[in-house]
């Protein structure tokens, strides 16, 4: 009798602890002006949040104790904090903010400005703009390599991934990929950039010593006209095993040897996949399906869609706190 | 310094064509591209429903954003692009400056003109010149009066009006009620829906021509219900390409019917409503040139001069006919805000996209639609086919 009451304590106990403990994933809702928060270990929307209008690009401060999400139609930045849920401060951050990467210096954040053909530099804590540099049209992606050595950008229209020094903030190379890029993802040794061409259904494996391309991956769905498979966000699991690609569109997550690029299979989850994040444990994968409206939910082990969570209208981008 | 960054170009072009091509940051100017742009667009003469007038520079602002967005992507790649523009007011200034244009050794030219103003055009045209028609939506230009430099970025009639068959059949509004203007852009808008219906197993129920010259705006609800009288219909067509009546036709019908074609819910290349796969921006940033919404015209001009742009950020050439090959290559796809790469039909030169279907101030659909198969590409379902059209342009 005292071991089962021992037992049913310690249930309730882990049972009440679990909320705070569970790690939790923002879903930006470029329709909706909202933030969804879903909890990662029940998989389900514990809060939505309203937030300046069309949220798109999202990514957490270094110490996660932040969010800085882009309103790109109020043409800001907004610091989400996370302790509290509450708005906290905007950043400048020129015109119509779509995408942006953190320096692993919590300082430099760096913003593509899609309406103005320009990559803006915002330091977090003074809210100074140190640079304005320009870019080709319509700037959509940004990544800042784990080194902290290269920012890159891809333009959309002009088809280009522009590489940019972060210590003098100047272009150093511009490489011509596919028909409108959209993302770049470093390996965790910044030796290795993945970079999305979704028009031209390609991604490119650029080698960041050289700044050269080594691979060009295309992809072939079955079953999906070959024009709606469009590549998008890219996420790489940190043992450096897998790669997985959203193909827009096409409805379909590809996964990818990250060794040999080649592809091991097909997903299907929800309609129009873009962006895609790992939990804390990489043990699950979550995308946004922005004309199904919902997030999927992917066992990374099996490889297999397990769920998937109604959120806002046109989810853009997802982000996994792995510290909460 | 110049001939390095060529020489860099042109071993990067040779080893993988467009991929891979590598640039240094801020190249000296090293090729410039020249661009005709032409106009000529009759007067409609007087119209009474069309309330709001058509801009009269459409197809010339859309050629002056993607000569923008051209230059910022040449700038990384030392190119440059210019443009002579020629706004013309009769077909015989057209000609002529058409000639001009071609004496001043420029031969990529975009043309907003009368599809037998082209005609002409094409038959003084030299070997070399590339024509980009974003004007012409006869199917004759499509299907047996095809030249082997001439490709049309404006969408023709006939996919325009599958768009719309395709939209009615999905919703099995099948019966249809068709009302004709009485100009020859009329009849050809007509003549091109009766294939369509043809096409997609729909019924034309009435077809009847507009014959009425009365002031519709004192009128038009005594008159259009009479006029729509008629047995039972799913929705009202109009064939009212410059909008003498049409405007007046929704709300007015016999039966209460949704009306489509020319006026109501229409099939388009563009406008102000589209805004996925990145439309936003294009939206945005014509707006900002131009302060005004883009339509089909400039839309067909700006695909024209980007296919332009896409082909020589690929091949590092502003010579014609390279541009032609590589444009027709596989090589080739057109980032066009549609949702689709957008290629070249190889027979008759036609961009293939999608369809956007509008009302005034929303979209109601895009075609092709599901379910609508094609072996080939999706939107070979729109326009005629490669077996429909006698062309073959490419061998």
């Amino acid at each position: 009798m005292r071991t089962l009451f021992k037992q049913t304590a310690l249930a309730a106990m882990i049972g009440l602890s679990t909320p705070a403990l569970a790690s939790l994933a923002y879903v930006s809702n470029e329709k909706d002006n909202t933030l969804s928060i879903i909890d990662t270990e029940t998989q389900e929307v514990v809060e939505t949040i309203d937030v300046g209008q069309r949220p798109r690009g999202i990514l957490l401060s270094k110490d996660y104790t932040k969010l800085y999400i882009c309103a790109s139609d109020d043409d800001t930045v907004q610091v989400f904090d996370l302790a509290t849920r509450k708005i906290v401060d905007t950043l400048p951050s020129g015109e119509d903010p779509e995408q942006f990467s953190l320096h692993p210096n919590n300082k430099h954040l760096y913003i593509a400005n899609e309406d103005d053909a320009i990559v803006t530099v915002v330091d977090v804590e003074t809210k100074e703009v140190l640079a304005q540099i320009d870019v080709g049209i319509e700037p959509e992606g940004m990544a800042v390599s784990p080194d902290g050595k290269w920012a890159v950008n891809t333009s959309e229209t002009t088809s280009m991934l522009h590489w940019i020094n972060t210590e003098t903030f100047e272009i150093e190379k511009n490489i011509v990929v596919g028909q409108r890029p959209r993302h770049v993802e470093f390996s965790k040794d910044s030796k290795i950039a993945w970079a999305s061409a979704e028009i031209g259904g390609t991604v490119h494996i650029i080698d960041v010593d050289n700044l050269e391309q080594v691979h060009e991956m295309s992809f072939k769905v079955p079953g999906v006209s070959p024009d709606r498979v469009q590549p998008v966000g890219i996420e790489l699991t940190s043992d450096g095993k897998y790669a997985f690609v959203a193909l827009g569109p096409s409805n379909h997550v590809a996964v990818v040897d990250a060794q040999s690029y080649e592809v091991l299979d097909y997903l299907l989850v929800g309609s129009r996949v873009w962006q895609l994040d790992l939990d804390k444990d990489e043990k699950h994968l979550y995308t946004t399906n922005g004309v199904s409206g919902d997030v999927s939910v992917i066992d990374v082990e099996d490889l297999k869609v397990i769920k998937s969570i109604k959120v806002g209208r046109y989810p853009w981008g997802v982000v996994i706190d792995p510290t909460s | 310094m110049t001939l390095s960054i060529r020489q860099t170009l042109m071993t990067a072009v040779t080893r993988c064509t467009l991929i891979g091509a590598l640039a240094t940051a801020t190249p000296a100017f090293a090729l410039d591209i020249r661009i005709g742009y032409l106009q000529f667009v009759p007067d409609q003469g007087p119209v009474l429903s069309n309330v709001i007038p058509e801009p009269e520079d459409a197809g010339l602002r859309g050629t002056e954003l993607a000569l923008a967005d051209n230059n910022t992507s040449g700038k990384f790649l030392g190119q440059n692009y210019l443009l002579e523009t020629r706004v013309t007011d009769s077909e015989e200034t057209a000609l002529a400056a058409f000639t001009e244009l071609q004496d001043a050794g420029i031969d990529l030219i975009i043309t907003r003109i009368p599809g037998q103003t082209l005609r002409k055009v094409v038959e003084s045209a030299d070997d070399k010149t590339l024509l980009f028609n974003a004007g012409a939506r006869d199917n004759a230009l499509r299907t047996a009066s095809c030249h082997a430099n001439l490709l049309h970025t404006i969408p023709s009639h006939a996919m325009l009006t599958d768009a719309l068959g395709q939209w009615l059949k999905q919703r099995r509004w099948q019966e249809l009620f068709l009302i004709t203007g009485p100009t020859p852009e009329d009849k050809a808008w007509a003549e091109a829906f009766r294939r369509t219906s043809k096409r997609f197993g729909l019924d034309i129920v009435e077809d009847k021509p507009w014959t009425f010259d009365a002031d519709l705006r004192r009128t038009a609800s005594k008159e259009l219900p009479l006029f729509t009288q008629g047995d039972d219909y799913d929705a009202v067509v109009v064939a009212d390409v410059r909008g003498d009546f049409g405007e007046y036709v929704p709300f007015n019908t016999w039966l209460p019917r949704p009306v489509v074609g020319t006026q109501g819910m229409t099939p388009v290349a563009w406008h102000r409503v589209v805004e996925s796969w990145g439309a936003a921006q294009l939206q945005n940033r014509f707006r900002e040139l131009s302060g005004r919404n883009m339509n089909s015209e400039d839309y067909a001009a700006w695909a024209a001069v980007r296919a332009i742009g896409t082909a020589v950020t690929a091949i590092s050439e502003g010579d014609a006919p390279a541009i032609r090959d590589f444009l027709f290559s596989d090589k080739f796809d057109l980032a066009g805000f549609k949702g689709r790469k957008l290629t070249f039909r190889d027979w008759n030169g036609q961009l293939r996209q999608p369809i956007p279907l509008v009302h005034p101030r929303g979209l109601v659909a895009q075609a092709p639609f599901e379910g609508f198969l094609h072996p080939e590409s999706e939107m070979d379902t729109l326009g005629y086919d490669k077996p429909e059209s006698k062309c073959r342009i490419n061998n």
